[in-house]
């Protein structure tokens, strides 16, 4: 890790939350606050302004999405700070509602399982951090399973799909590239296509508006 | 209250007792409130259809006497209510209270019975009580009475003629036991009217339906009772093992982050892999006994996640806003998710479409697919378990699944909540 983060943690499960702290500090970063409730979190956000919350979306007191709200609540009253989402199993509902709040610092949407594979979820950390957004590639691999019959979405090529959906995991040009073993002349070729069939704003950062296009046309 | 349940069996019983318990008095009164409310009654029914009859020709009198079956009920509910004198027990169960029977009297059913027993008080009931009271009342207070009245004028009871006082005390002897067998006849004679009387207004039919209802709302509660159960465990389990095996991993994880390439390394990651699927296990059956999506977020999310991890492509068109009472949710959420794996299992279907929506305060799930039909209910597929389970809260179930196809599964069921 380049630099080590201030981050703000709320998790309710207390097995969890020690493991996250535990990993996060082991990775050299900072846990300003270790929660257990979603007003917690607003709270110390507010007063530790961390550069990262890593917040669970089911908490009490009603195991809905406390933290999914209190993210939002966040995105709106510090938008620079980043957002790390986790979920224990695959909710499209929190992915609709997650990106209807994408402006501003990196988000991202991971399953808690992620967070085992302790050196892919550090770098997930680092990406959002640096403004990405992540989705979580189980997520993803759900949401292209789904059949799209309408919507831009219908007129992308089986290829293009897959470039888009590497796209949303947070990956560059370069990377997708390696993945899908063809050139990153390729891969810009496909992303250039993309964005053209998306009819996106020039202005915009186009590739994440192509990766929300994608999230809801997936997510409906 | 004496030891028997009612007056009948307490006639049949020890005759010391049954003369000094409370029944002779009860059937008296219920046989002495019989005559008033009879003459009562005729007199109600007698202007009722005499003025229908009559203005039957201006509209008004029709209404009167549509109005009957409303007056015999109310007139069921009082005899009802009085058979308590002598049956204590009688229809114990639910039956709808008057107010709410005359709150719905727009669509009250004729009761033939409930009139039929109206007429029979207003004519027969009350004229046989009366006679019998009088003899029965009477006749003891006279023979008591004899030594005193023999002094006025001669006594004339039954053929029996007292003029001196030396036959009077006799009569007062006759007289105490005949308050015994005025005792026993005021008794049966109350058992017999009202065992019509509950023939009539509270037939066995009527219990059995009774019954009935009691069994469905037992059944009801025992689908709750064990719907709550399936959340309990559903909760356990997320709150132990699982919380465990995900701290158990990251455990392993973080071991795999401080170890050096070698055996250790290996054996570790392999401990980490090994967890996982454990923890992935666990998921799958905690989803097969209550999926927590479904508890956190509904219907509508929980199908959707179904959809998602069908092999074979799902369509969803759902309507449905709002939670739905827990039962109906599982059921549906059961339904859909029975039925979508029959469709990739059985079906040779190439996708399917899974509809639901409420209107009408019910509920409609079905499921369709293009596959090539066949589908038999009745044969081991766990729709048969369904089936009773939809049953149970009031819904229906109908498959149709013609050879070569397509497939309908649908549900039907009411979302109020009882």
């Amino acid at each position: 890790m380049t630099r080590p983060l201030r981050i703000v943690i709320a998790e309710d499960a207390a097995l969890l939350r020690e493991g996250l702290v535990g990993i996060l500090e082991k990775a050299g970063h900072q846990v300003v606050a270790a929660v257990a409730d979603a007003d917690a979190l607003l709270v110390y956000t507010a007063s530790h302004r961390p550069d990262v919350i890593v917040t669970d979306i089911r908490m009490p007191p009603t195991h809905t999405d406390e933290g999914l709200r209190a993210a939002v609540a966040i995105r709106a009253r510090h938008p620079d700070i980043a957002i790390v989402l986790l979920s224990a199993y695959i909710a499209e509902a929190y992915v609709a509602e997650l990106l209807e709040s994408t402006t501003g610092g990196g988000i991202g949407y991971l399953l808690k399982d992620r967070v085992s594979h302790v050196r892919e979820f550090l770098d997930n950390l680092g990406r959002v951090t640096a403004g990405g957004t992540v989705v979580d590639p189980e997520v993803v691999r759900h949401l292209l399973a789904r059949r799209r019959n309408d919507g831009p979405l219908a007129a992308l090529t089986p290829r293009e799909r897959e470039v888009l959906a590497l796209m949303a995991e947070g990956y560059t040009n370069p990377t997708i590239a390696e993945h899908l073993v063809v050139s990153e002349a390729a891969v810009r070729k496909h992303v250039g296509n993309i964005f053209a069939k998306l009819d996106l704003d020039p202005d915009s950062d186009r590739r994440v508006s192509a990766v929300l296009a994608y999230l809801r046309g997936a997510s409906r | 209250m004496s030891l028997h349940a009612d007056a009948w069996s307490a006639v049949r019983g020890n005759p010391w007792r049954f003369l000094l318990s409370a029944w002779p008095w009860r059937s008296l009164v219920y046989l002495l409130s019989t005559v008033p409310l009879g003459i009562g009654v005729f007199a109600v029914l007698a202007a009722l259809v005499g003025l229908g009859v009559v203005t039957a020709v201006i509209v008004v009198g029709i209404l009167l006497l549509a109005s009957l079956p409303l007056v015999t009920t109310v007139i069921a509910e009082i005899e009802r209510a009085r058979l308590r004198l002598v049956f204590p027990q009688v229809s114990g169960g639910e039956r709808p209270t008057l107010r709410e029977r005359l709150h719905t009297w727009r669509t009250l059913p004729v009761s033939w019975s409930e009139i039929g027993y109206a007429v029979l008080l207003a004519t027969v009931g009350w004229l046989v009580d009366a006679v019998v009271l009088t003899l029965a009342v009477t006749t003891p207070i006279v023979l008591l009475l004899a030594p005193v009245l023999v002094r006025y004028d001669a006594v004339d009871i039954f053929g029996w003629r007292i003029d001196t006082a030396g036959e009077a005390w006799p009569a007062v002897a006759v007289g105490v036991v005949s308050l015994a067998v005025v005792a026993y006849l005021v008794t049966v004679l109350a058992s017999a009217q009202a065992a019509l009387t509950r023939l009539l207004l509270d037939p066995p039919e009527a219990r059995l339906v009774t019954a009935v209802t009691e069994l469905r709302r037992s059944r009801a509660g025992l689908v709750d009772a064990f719907e709550a159960e399936r959340r309990r465990i559903e909760r356990d389990l997320h709150d132990g093992a699982q919380q465990r095996l995900v701290a158990l991993t990251m455990t392993l994880g973080r071991a795999e982050l401080e170890l050096d390439e070698g055996p250790a390394l290996d054996l570790v990651t392999r401990s980490h892999t090994l967890a996982e699927q454990a923890l992935e296990d666990l998921r799958a059956t905690v989803r097969g006994i209550h999926p927590q999506v479904l508890t956190d977020h509904g219907l509508a999310a929980a199908i959707h996640e179904l959809a998602d991890r069908s092999p074979v492509p799902v369509d969803t068109d759902l309507h449905l806003a709002g939670r739905l009472p827990a039962r109906v949710e599982t059921a549906a959420y059961f339904l859909v998710s029975e039925a979508l794996t029959n469709v990739a299992r059985h079906s040779g279907a190439r996708s399917a479409q899974v509809h639901a929506w409420v209107a009408d305060a019910t509920l409609t799930v079905a499921v369709v697919d293009d596959g090539h039909g066949g589908a038999d209910p009745t044969r081991g597929s766990g729709l048969a378990g369904l089936a009773a389970r939809i049953d149970a809260i009031d819904g229906t179930l109908d498959i149709t699944g013609p050879p070569g196809g397509p497939t309908h599964v649908r549900m039907t069921c009411p979302i109020s909540v009882r």
